[in-house]
């Protein structure tokens, strides 16, 4: 198990810095106009400035290597993804403010998709070919072929035409109350949690029926042992494993579905804050997301890998 | 959805004609992928004919009629800039179907430019590429896309390469999969042996092979690049507002005015839904019918 986590870890590094070139590059190729645009947006907050200036002050007048250098050694060395071209603030304090909104959508969304997607998806294969398994399956291609922000459109729309409801847009931390936050975070966490419940059911249904032909279940039966516990002791365990990695699989959309939700419902998280820093073109913000997204997925996909690999031994092995 | 049709006991005695009994097969074998197979036959019709179907310029703005109720003349009435709703509606499906065509032709031309190089050269430079591709998919894909969208610019060309090389790079493994398979093959280490050229065993031996793979990501990525050009428009990072775009249909702009004409909320996201829908539903039947062994390795639309 050791010799695999370390092989893990250390296939890890090379990509990271992949991903750091990448996140750097992304925004280092500033057509002309962007820096025009910015120059003339900066006049307003720290006055007279000109394109040159602006250059200077991204680093732009330095080799590309020199400007990836600086900016890696200033996360690694000192800790920071530098400051805000247009506020007195650095990029990771406002990163680490946003956080809590985006990470209170994203758990509730990924329980919601779990508590729906697991259970369905497992009483769908126990009951192939019914009408259950039929009206289960049909919702969730439905659901896979429905666009999130459509939903939330019609979710602001309609129920604003019929009841004069809409979604309560000021933001409760959850420390100071937890039910009052659950509720203005329910509903965009309902939409991204329902995608992410026809690909979990959909998943479990797969894999259910993959145990269900098992050997070792066909003797459980044969023992005469009750449908819960041949469902529940010998083919959930084994059928979930695979599961596990959706979870890591399902980062990059529940991602983008965060920043589309917090669009639409006003939710001051980090997909805001990328789509304000997009609009004003405000680079070291956009990179600095970027990254810590990123980063997240790797960290999340390692950890399923390892959790993998301890609930399914063959792996370690190969 | 195969079991359904393996389940069926024994099979009648089936004619073997070349091209006469396979519509009739695949309609009785996959319902569904037949119907998203003529939903896809119908936006492709209403794509090219969209001028003679639309009765007005999707952009002409008649400011007397602003959100007028369907009628004669609006048969889906109007937008709150008094433009005809249904030929917006009809030019919105050649805007998808359009992106949709260039930008998966043009992700599997990288996938298979990356995806067969690295697999087919291998070793260090296959290890390389990987951990490239690994970087690439840990960037979430609608950052990555928002990021590039907002440097290059609203537009059809970017929006085009721009989702073209970035699932490209992705499915790339799909391809390098495939042509390390072929490496395995008698027929491939035989024509290694007798010392065929490179180009004359990639063009005889390896691409006919990996061509199974090829259509099948082609048809379950379409669906795919639709939903993130309309996603995108929608966020305001896609093509240009005046474009008619489905998914710019129901951006931000348009919101207040839906409360006044619900029909201005349905119509775009309904077109879109039923389009992936039978999308996803074609492609299945597809990669059922090609290449079994992909079964159940996509999620997601």
């Amino acid at each position: 198990m050791r010799a695999y986590v370390i092989r893990r870890i250390l296939l890890l590094i090379p990509t990271f810095l992949l991903l750091t070139i990448l996140v750097f590059l992304s925004v280092r190729f500033l057509p002309g106009d962007a820096v025009d645009a910015l120059a003339g947006k900066m006049q307003y907050v720290v006055g007279d400035i000109d394109r040159a200036a602006v250059e200077r002050m991204l680093g732009l007048d330095q080799p590309v290597y020199v400007q990836y250098g600086r900016w890696l050694g200033d996360i690694f060395l000192r800790g920071t993804l530098g400051n805000s071209l247009l506020g007195d603030w650095t990029v990771e304090e406002r990163i680490l403010g946003r956080l809590p909104a985006t990470l209170e959508l994203g758990v509730m969304a990924i329980l919601i998709g779990l508590v729906i997607g697991l259970p369905v998806g497992i009483y769908s294969a126990m009951r192939r070919n019914t009408a259950a398994d039929y009206v289960g399956r049909s919702v969730a291609i439905i659901g896979l072929a429905t666009p999130n922000f459509w939903l939330a459109t019609l979710i602001l729309t309609f129920p604003a035409i019929w009841w004069a409801w809409s979604p309560p847009l000021t933001l409760v931390p959850f420390r100071t109350d937890p039910l009052g936050s659950i509720g203005v975070f329910i509903v965009p966490s309902l939409i991204l949690g329902t995608y992410l419940a026809a690909a979990t059911m959909r998943m479990t249904r797969t894999m259910m029926l993959e145990v269900l032909r098992q050997d070792y279940v066909r003797t459980a039966w044969a023992k005469g042992l009750k449908e819960r516990v041949v469902i529940v002791r010998h083919a959930i365990k084994n059928a979930l494993i695979p599961v596990v990695t959706l979870i890591g699989l399902q980062m990059p959309i529940l991602i983008g579905g965060s920043v589309i939700m917090e669009s639409i419902f006003s939710l001051p998280g980090l997909g805001r804050l990328m789509l304000d820093a997009l609009r004003d073109r405000d680079y070291p913000v956009v990179s600095g997301i970027n990254l810590t997204f990123a980063a997240a997925v790797m960290a999340i996909n390692l950890m399923v890998d390892l959790i993998y690999a301890v609930l399914d031994p063959r792996v370690r092995y190969r | 959805m195969a079991e359904r049709a393996a389940a069926t006991a024994p099979k009648p005695p089936e004619r073997r004609a070349f091209l006469g009994g396979w519509p009739r097969r695949f309609i009785k074998e996959q319902p569904l992928g037949a119907f998203g197979g003529v939903v896809l036959l119908a936006l492709v019709l209403v794509s090219i004919f969209a001028p003679y179907l639309a009765g007005h310029d999707p952009n002409q703005m008649t400011l007397a009629d602003r959100l007028q109720g369907p009628s004669g003349e609006y048969p889906l009435g109007t937008d709150q800039l008094g433009r005809d709703f249904l030929s917006r509606l009809i030019f919105g499906a050649r805007i998808s179907l359009f992106v949709g065509l260039a930008a998966t032709t043009l992700h599997v031309v990288v996938a298979v430019l990356i995806g067969g190089t690295a697999g087919f050269i291998g070793g260090k430079l296959d290890l390389l590429v990987q951990r490239l591709v690994d970087a690439w998919m840990s960037f979430p894909g609608l950052l990555l896309l928002l990021t590039i969208m907002s440097i290059a610019g609203q537009g059809l060309l970017q929006i085009i390469v721009i989702l073209g090389v970035s699932s490209g790079i992705t499915n790339s493994r799909v391809v390098r999969g495939a042509v390390i398979g072929i490496k395995e093959n008698d027929y491939f280490q035989a024509a290694q042996a007798i010392g065929e050229r490179t180009s004359g065993t990639l063009l005889r031996h390896v691409l006919p092979n990996i061509m199974a793979p090829i259509i099948v990501i082609f048809s379950i990525t379409i669906g795919g690049i639709i939903v993130a050009e309309a996603s995108l428009s929608f966020l305001g990072f896609g093509l240009p507002p005046g474009v008619p775009s489905w998914g710019g249909m129901l951006s931000r702009e348009g919101r207040q005015y839906m409360e006044m004409a619900p029909r201005l909320a349905i119509w775009p996201g309904l077109c879109l839904t039923i389009v992936v829908y039978s999308i996803n539903m074609f492609g299945d039947a597809l990669r059922d019918l090609l290449d079994p062994r992909l079964r159940g390795s996509v999620g997601a639309g």
